[in-house]
Parts: structure tokens; sequence; C-alpha cells
């Protein structure tokens, strides 16, 4: 590491970590996306597990099966 | 005055007397007189054997030797993330209301409960309809008879425990809501139960008014045999073996006793990996912290 060029690790922490003030926004801000990402992550996985036996997957079969009674 | 009574009491704190230095614990079972070793030994011994027949005592209560007990079936639900079939489910409920519903209440469902879990709320509304509920007083301080709606509960067979149980040769049809939950074995006992009906074996009597099921405890039940191929018909046109009536109604009730099941079980996906990051890092932290402890060696060394 040369003298002008700053670790991208380095440059987080003076932007974000350094000041207590910056620190609690990144938090606040970082749960805002992890809940949401991990929330749609964990949801994905559940219906990859679980495909075609939610209520989800009944319902689009009650609307075929109205559809063709039709 | 008060840092003379401090320093005394450093000093008394810190003052090493010789006689706590040189105590030593004397719980060394070889350095036990003849007799109080013999009166440990025979404490020992009596403990163990207490312990002993108490289990053999408790495993001794449970007569039910001569009950089958029911096998594990493979349940559509039953892995760790494994959601509710919510096809069966409604096939469930439908096997619930043309059979069951005739001897058996579901004291604490109400139609909303089915809205937006196995049916829309228009068909909800329609199945509510279906049932008269008494209602009022109106202007005139009269009861009157509605239709039902999402607000209202299933209607019960009985109006009360007496007469249920005067309509059932004297045997009380438990409620169904948390039938699952109350009985050992869950929906495969359920499904032993409705399928289990036989000749009784040669030389066991059966009550009049009884009905011989191995897997019910003592063999004879109040209840016969509900459940026969084609007894009903699917909505959605599957064959209605007695299995399949007997699996989708356990599956049923396995929903009315649990409906958070589903939302129970998203959510331990995300207890799962969130726990396993903090548990880690949290043993990481201690032993990180521990280590300067666990390498030094502390020695108390007065004055
Ligand atoms: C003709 C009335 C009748 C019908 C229909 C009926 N039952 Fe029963 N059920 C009874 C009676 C009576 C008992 C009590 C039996 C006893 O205590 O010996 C009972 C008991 C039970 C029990 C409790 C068994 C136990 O371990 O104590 C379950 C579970 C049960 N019924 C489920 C069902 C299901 C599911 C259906 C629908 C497929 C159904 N029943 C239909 C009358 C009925």
């Amino acid at each position: 590491m040369g003298v002008n060029t700053v670790s991208i690790a380095t440059k987080i922490y003076q932007t974000l970590f350094r000041r207590t003030s910056t620190f609690a926004l990144t938090i606040v801000v970082g749960t805002l996306f992890f809940e949401r990402a991990f929330d749609e992550g964990t949801g994905y996985i559940f219906d990859r597990i679980n495909a075609g036996k939610q209520y989800k997957d009944l319902k689009k079969q009650l609307e075929l099966r109205a559809a063709k009674e039709e | 005055m008060a840092t003379l009574v401090g320093r005394a009491s450093k000093q008394a704190l810190l003052r090493a007397h010789s006689s706590i230095i040189h105590q030593k614990a004397n719980l060394s079972f070889k350095n036990l007189s003849k007799g109080k070793k013999w009166a440990v030994a025979a404490f020992g011994t009596l403990t163990a054997g207490g312990v002993g027949l108490a289990v053999a005592l408790n495993t001794a209560v449970l007569a039910s030797d001569l009950t089958l007990h029911p096998p594990k079936y493979p349940w559509d639900h039953a892995g760790l993330l494994s959601a509710l079939d919510r096809a069966s489910v409604r096939r469930g409920y439908q096997v619930y209301k043309q059979v069951c519903a005739a001897c058996h209440s579901l004291e604490y469902m109400y139609y909303r409960n089915l809205v937006g879990e196995i049916m829309e709320e228009d068909e909800a509304k329609a199945e509510a309809a279906e049932i008269m509920v008494v209602d009022g007083p109106n202007d005139q301080g009269l009861m009157f008879e509605r239709p039902g709606k999402l607000s209202d509960k299933f209607p019960k067979p009985y109006p009360n425990d007496e007469a249920a149980r005067a309509a059932n040769n004297g045997a009380l049809p438990p409620d169904l809501t948390y039938i699952v939950n109350a009985r050992h074995g869950g929906e495969n006992y359920l499904f032993s139960i409705l399928t289990g009906y036989c000749d009784p074996p040669a030389g066991v009597e059966v009550r009049e008014g009884l009905h011989y099921n191995p897997y019910f405890p003592g063999g004879s039940i109040a209840m016969a045999q509900a459940l026969y191929n084609e007894i009903i018909e699917y909505d959605d046109g599957t064959p209605a073996t007695t299995s399949q009536l007997a699996k989708d109604v356990c599956t049923f009730l396995r929903w009315v006793a649990e409906p958070e099941h589903d939302t129970r079980k998203r959510m331990g996906i995300k207890a799962i990996m969130i726990f396993t990051v903090l548990l880690t890092s949290a043993y990481y932290m201690k032993r990180a912290k521990w280590a300067p402890l666990k390498t030094q060696k502390i020695a108390f060394k007065p004055r």
C-alpha cells in the first residue's frame, strides 16, 4: 500500500465507522437493507422447499378450476 | 478516622492467617472411617435402587400394553421446514364438514379463520351463510335467526355435552379443535384410529354399542367407523378412498390445532440462520476475551 492509495476498509472506516453519529446511522440504514434482503432470501428458500403446497398455489388451482367450469 | 478504619479492615482482609492457608479439604472416600464408608455405600445403593424402582413403577403405570401403537406416516408437513399441504387441508375441511361435524364440534373455529388459508373471502362468506345462527334480541326484545357471517363460530352438533352423550350411547364425542395435540402420536394416532377398525380377535368381547379398534386404549371405542371409500365426493376430483379421506382430515385437524404452523416454520429458517451467526460470534468473542486470562497464571501474594 502506497502513501496515497487507501484501502477500501480504511475508507469505509474513515467515512462511516469513525464518528459515532455516522456509525449509528450506518447501523440504522444497514438494518433496513439487511432485513429486507434477509426476509426475501429466506422467503425464497421456504417457497422453494414448499413449492405447490401453500395457499398461493392452491389459490391458482382454484382459479383454474373456476375458469374451466365457466 | 475513616482512613484508620479502612487501613485496619484492609489489614484484616489481607493478612494471611496460617490456619486458612493450611486448611485441607477432607472429602476423599479413602480418608473416611470404616463405619462411615459403610454408611455412604448403603446410602448410594439405596438411592440408586430407589430411583430404579421409581422408574420401573412409572413405566408400569403406562398400562397400554395391549394397545397397538400407531406407526409413523410420512406426512407432507412432517419436515423441519415443510409447510402444510393446503389442498389437503381444504379437502380435509370438506371431510370434517360432511362427516365428522355430525358428532364433533370445532369450538374455537370461526368462519373468518378460513379466509386466505384455504379459501377466498366470498367463498367463506357463502360457507357461513349456509348455517342459521340465533341472534338478537331485536327491538322487540325477541331472538331471531339469521344466516351465518364470517364472525360466527362453526355450528355445534349438540347444544351441550349431555345431549351429545345421550345421542352417542353415553360417550362424549370430544371437541376436535386441539385433538391432534391432545393425543399421543398426533395425526399418526388419528389416522390409525380412523382407518384401524377391524373384527375383534378371538376371545375379545366387545360390549353392545362399542366397536373394536386396536389403536384405541382399551380396544373398544364408542365411535363407529366413520370413513368409507367414496363416502363423499371431493371438489377437486381426488379419488375419495378411506385412507385419502383420513389423511386429509388429519392434515386439516393439524392446521386447526396449529394455524400458525407455516409461519412458525418460515421463521424457523430465519432463526436458524441468524442464531448460527450470533452463536458463532459469541463463541469467538468468549475465546478472544478469555485468552489473556487463560494463558496467565495469577497468584495472590499477600505483602
Ligand atoms: C356418529 C358420530 C361420530 C362421527 C360421525 C364421528 N365421530 Fe369421532 N367420536 C364419536 C364418539 C361418540 C367418540 C367418543 C369415543 C369414546 O370415547 O369411546 C368419538 C371420538 C373421537 C376421537 C377421540 C378418540 C380418543 O382418542 O379419545 C377422535 C379423534 C375422533 N372421534 C375423530 C373423528 C373424526 C376425524 C371424524 C370424521 C371423520 C369422526 N370422529 C366422526 C362419534 C363420532
